[in-house]
């Protein structure tokens, strides 16, 4: 295992219980923006998609203010989100684990308390999260390009008719997916718990560090940051 | 000659129909009507058109609206393309005849053409919108308009214009207005040779057969009405000379449908997308009913304890 399992300035501190740095605040304050932005987007965004959804728009200022401003909010998001991006895509590097993982991924959700090795022994991310990083990024990707094709008010001459009809189907496809991609990402959250205060506070327990991301855990205990881009064996 | 509709009174005249008529209403369930009003159209006859633009004209004139002073562009087309603000246009085409070799010069007034199957007014996202009267007028609600351009990409013959001014969606209104108390459009009380007329849409269709047969005795062999069925017919017709190659009329669709791309994102993808989302949230909601939280044990804390005391 290399050094990049482990992301920058994350260390453990002893105690009872033992914390464990997860999130920088700079990391933290780039996550709740996307989020924000996010959330934003899809109550704009499934206002103008269903016809029973349209009251949606009044949080907005009504229907012309959603119309102008969506556009513009993802903007911010695909900014906010390519910092996301930069900070956290090594960490989420697919690795063959992670397709053991996933392939096992009944028994993760069915919580049973298994002590093997191909579940617990988990980096940063598990293959659920990489999924979530990997997927979010490839549809904001989506999002952003079909959004420009049908951002009439700028950009109406560049297309043609049947290229803004694409673009607007992919960009509802393209919606509903990632609003699901989220679904899971804010439910596995909630599930997990001792997960949020990773992105509030920035860190979590040593128990759930070792109950979810233990070689994670090892890796920061054995202080690998000390040894970084050495080509150091594993920690355990 | 078609006989011309009389002149108004000069008395205010209460609107024949409203609110109370509407068969369609964008994003809306709109309940049906009680009666149903005779169905209208306007003909435009493409061969008797001399290219003079007064329909544009009045069409400004009665919509209240000044077209921006254009350039030159070297055609007839003036404006080029419908704006915001000209929701007519002649579109001028020279088409050489493969077989006659005459140099034919073909003139279609442009604009909406009040389709009773209409693709904007299924795709708007906004209540109320885009309305369809039963007498088969589709008009656009400006102050429900919300500006997203969906209707642009409905409309199989790309009429609507969004104003960079309001953002608001413009299109031909079939002069509703002076419909509404017995007058007919505008640009057709403008039209010196009734290349444009007004009336029922039996009256038109009978009107057509007479100019096609007319043509027919005059050589123009597939003269025909422009009557689309792929989008249930429209209220607004041509007769054309050659009613077998629409397109060559500056690009006429050949037989214009909703878009299956609009008809899948408007139909299917509209519910299966909030099937789809609901699906996901019901999930989640059921599994943490069956599973329970998935919470750290003080076992766990302890083991982290004793690896972090181990390390030291």
């Amino acid at each position: 295992m290399s050094a990049d399992e482990i992301g920058p300035s994350e260390s453990v501190h002893r105690g009872d219980p033992v914390i464990v740095d997860r999130y920088t605040p700079s990391a933290r304050i780039n996550h709740w923006i996307t989020a924000t932005c996010l959330v934003l987007l899809a109550l704009s965004g499934l206002a103008l998609f269903h016809p029973s959804l349209f009251f949606l728009t009044a949080l907005f200022g009504g229907g012309q203010a959603t119309r102008a401003i969506h556009p513009w909010i993802g903007v911010v998001l695909f900014f906010s989100f390519a910092g996301l991006f930069l900070r956290f895509w090594r960490l989420n590097l697919w690795k063959g684990a992670d397709t053991t993982w996933l392939a096992r991924l009944r028994e993760v959700l069915g919580n049973r308390d298994n002590e093997d090795p191909d579940l617990v022994e988990i980096g940063k991310y598990n293959a659920g999260q990489k999924v979530v990083f990997w997927g979010m990024t490839l549809l904001i990707i989506i999002l952003i390009g079909s959004g420009l094709v049908i951002w009439d008010q700028y950009f109406a001459d560049y297309t043609t008719l049947t290229q803004k009809r694409l673009a607007i189907l992919l960009h509802s496809g393209a919606a509903v997916t990632i609003i699901c991609v989220w679904i899971v990402h804010v439910y596995a959250a909630i599930w997990v718990r001792g997960t949020i205060t990773a992105m509030t506070r920035g860190h979590v327990t040593g128990g759930w560090a070792w109950r979810h991301h233990r070689r994670w855990l090892r890796e920061l205990v054995a202080g690998r940051r000390e040894h970084h881009g050495t080509k150091a064996t594993p920690a355990e | 000659m078609f006989p011309p509709l009389p002149n108004p009174t000069v008395q205010a005249t209460l609107a024949t129909y409203g609110e109370q008529d509407l068969v369609r209403r964008s994003a809306s369930n709109n309940p049906p009507p009680a009666r149903e009003l005779t169905k209208v159209a306007k003909l435009i006859d493409v061969t008797k058109c001399i290219g003079c633009k007064a329909c544009q004209v009045a069409c400004l004139e009665w919509n209240d609206m000044i077209e921006q002073i254009g350039v030159n562009h070297g055609v007839y087309d003036n404006p080029l393309d419908l704006t915001p603000d000209s929701f007519t246009v002649m579109r001028f085409t020279e088409w050489v005849n493969p077989e006659t070799q005459n140099l034919e010069f073909l003139i279609r007034k442009d604009g909406c053409m009040h389709c009773a199957d209409p693709g904007c007014l299924k795709a708007c996202p906004a209540p109320g919108a885009i309305v369809q009267y039963s007498n088969g007028i589709v008009d656009f609600v400006h102050e429900n308009c919300i500006g997203c351009g969906y209707c642009v990409k409905g409309c199989p013959f790309n009429i609507p214009r969004i104003s960079k001014v309001d953002n608001k969606a413009y299109k031909c209104t079939l002069c509703s207005d002076r419909v509404a108390v017995g007058q007919g459009p505008a640009c057709q009380k403008a039209c010196p040779t009734q290349a444009i007329v007004f009336g029922t849409k039996e009256e038109m269709k009978g009107w057509a057969d007479a100019r096609i047969k007319d043509l027919k005795s005059r050589g123009f062999q597939n003269a025909g009405l422009y009557d689309p069925p792929g989008v249930g017919g429209t209220h607004v017709m041509y007769v054309l000379h050659h009613a077998d190659k629409p397109e060559i009329y500056a690009g006429l669709p050949n037989n214009p449908r909703i878009s299956p791309i609009v008809e899948l994102w408007k139909g299917a993808a509209k519910y299966a997308g909030l099937a789809v989302m609901g699906a996901f949230a019901a999930v989640g909601v059921l599994h943490h009913l069956v599973m329970g939280p998935n919470r750290v044990t003080g076992e766990d804390e302890q083991h982290a304890k004793k690896l972090a005391e181990r390390q030291s």
